[in-house]
């Protein structure tokens, strides 16, 4: 079954008179790793939003597991990961990952047993009792992706999780997510403005153009699993770096002309 | 895996009150320099006893009448209590009712901050005529009417100022307003409760005392007002120094909840850990 079916979804702000989305037509199958592309201004955190159900489409339906995107929400279908961390910081570590568990009405013991291998899954064994503020950020963004998979959601939305950290943390993240993926065999999409990173993760690149924001084409990525440091290096990685450098070229990322002379009309 | 430098104190019980009591060594240096100073000058100079009384006459003073001066300030302190309780409650109550329907806030909060620049210790007469003036209601209302303000104005600014991609976490997890208010909003307003209590505890005591001036029976307003009526200015300053003593006490009895409920607060931290 299709995870999630967007037809025809259209997204207007009142304010400015903005389309953030025109007609995006996007299915994502189970186990795909989906990574949306574009310049600032092409809706992809909006889009990204509309399928949690944060904010309404103007026009257009999305689904989500065969339901309403609003029904999957309140049946807690996915799991969300932000740009920023969103950690609370008056809880620790350990209570920041079983807030989710928490609110879906788990036990105290249960809680515990699934806090200690979501702890163990991003590894941070031992740092259960720290506070938020007391871990770098690489280690807070790693909190943030174990709670989002703490209740075990069949889809993991993900809004830049890693587009505050610093190169070498950002890869050894990647690394880490993609191992994530195959063990939870979940369903991923993940919103980047890195090409590199896009290509590295995903199995499918969408890439959006702005202004309003479309989907220029999508590229598919038939790289081999599992990815390590070596697919960096591969010819094959460099062809679809520049295949979807082409795309993004294509719909004026790189020219600011376009996109003034657009803004202008 | 980088493991940040662990910023958990270590280190005993003991050695935590020896690093405090080494941090307080300057002020109980300059303190106590202060009250030499003022003792010597007054030899020195040789200033009436209206107008500046000895540090050594006072604390003579405040030792030999302490009974009748801890009696005085116990009624003060019990007006200073019940209207610090009464007006935080009442504060913290309409904050939440503002919170909660915004409309309603931003409707009343103009009115809220004009009726804030009133200065309310001025109706401290007029609640002698309210309620019974030879109980404690009417200085307790004036306490509670001046500590209401602040902490409402800081309540509802903590409520209503966290962040937005909080709000939207918990909503991806299907969490209603209620589970927001009290899994986001009430801890992100803490720091703001207890910094506005703190600002109480001083505001109450100011109420109550001034308000004794207006007329009561065997308060400390009402001891350093007689006193001073009697030429008797040790007694006076002593009186003073208890309702010093007292208002200190409340506020350090507020730092000291502040400090157990807010351990995780990162910006309380000492010495710049993370």
């Amino acid at each position: 079954m299709t995870v999630v079916a967007i037809s025809g979804v259209t997204k207007t702000f009142p304010k400015g008179h903005v389309t953030a989305l025109q007609e995006i037509d996007l299915q994502i199958e189970p186990g795909e790793f989906v990574s949306l592309i574009g310049p600032s201004g092409c809706g992809k955190s909006t889009l990204l939003r509309v399928i949690g159900d944060l904010t309404a489409p103007s026009a257009g339906t999305v689904e989500v597991n065969g339901k309403s995107a609003h029904h999957a929400r309140l049946d807690h279908d996915y799991g969300m990961v932000f740009q920023d961390s969103v950690l609370f910081d008056w809880r620790t570590v350990a209570k920041n990952i079983g807030l989710p568990l928490e609110m879906l009405g788990f036990d105290r013991s249960r809680r515990k047993q699934r806090v200690d291998e979501m702890l163990q899954l991003v590894e941070l064994q031992g740092f259960g009792d720290h506070h938020p503020w007391q871990l770098s950020g690489g280690m807070q963004m790693r909190v943030a992706i174990a709670r989002a998979l703490a209740f075990e959601p069949a889809l993991l939305l993900m809004d830049e999780p890693f587009g505050a950290l610093d190169e070498m943390t950002r890869e050894r993240l990647n690394i880490e997510l993609l191992d994530i993926w195959r063990r939870m065999s979940s369903t991923i999409v993940f919103v980047t403005h890195s090409i590199s990173e896009a290509v590295f993760l995903s199995t499918k690149v969408v890439v959006m153009s702005p202004r309003p924001g479309r989907v220029a084409g999508t590229v598919d990525i038939d790289l081999p699993q599992p990815r390590s440091g070596d697919t960096r290096e591969d010819p094959r990685f460099f062809q679809k770096v520049t295949e979807v450098r082409e795309l993004l070229r294509g719909v004026g990322a790189d020219e600011h002309g376009s996109v003034l002379a657009e803004e202008r009309a | 895996m980088t493991v940040v430098a662990e910023p958990t104190p270590s280190g005993t019980v003991l050695a935590t009150v020896r690093t405090r009591l080494v941090d307080w060594i300057p002020a109980i240096v300059v303190f106590c320099a202060g009250i030499a100073v003022w003792q010597l000058s007054i030899e020195i100079f040789n200033i009436q006893k209206f107008l500046l009384p000895k540090p050594g006459a006072i604390i003579s003073a405040f030792w030999t009448q302490r009974g009748a001066l801890w009696r005085a300030g116990w009624l003060t302190l019990k007006e200073a209590l019940g209207g610090f309780a009464l007006g935080s409650a009442a504060g913290i109550l309409v904050a939440t009712v503002l919170a909660r329907f915004r409309r309603l806030g931003e409707a009343l909060m103009p009115i809220a901050i004009a009726a804030n620049a009133v200065p309310i210790i001025a109706f401290s007469p007029i609640f002698n005529a309210w309620f019974d003036p030879l109980s404690s209601k009417p200085r307790m209302a004036t306490a509670g009417v001046l500590c209401f303000f602040p902490v409402m104005v800081n309540t509802l600014r903590g409520l209503t100022s966290v962040r937005p991609a909080q709000v939207e976490l918990m909503r991806s997890y299907a969490g209603g307003e209620l589970q927001i208010f009290r899994r986001v909003r009430i801890p992100t307003a803490l720091p703001f409760v207890f910094s506005a209590l703190k600002v109480a505890t001083v505001l109450a005591m100011i109420g109550a005392i001034v308000a004794d001036y207006f007329g009561s029976f065997g308060s400390l307003g009402i001891t350093i007002k007689n006193s001073v009526a009697l030429f008797d200015f040790e007694t006076a300053w002593a009186a003073i120094l208890m309702a010093s003593i007292l208002g200190v006490l409340m506020y350090v009895a507020v730092s000291l909840v502040e400090r157990i409920v807010l351990q995780w607060d990162p910006t309380r931290q000492e010495r710049g850990t993370a």
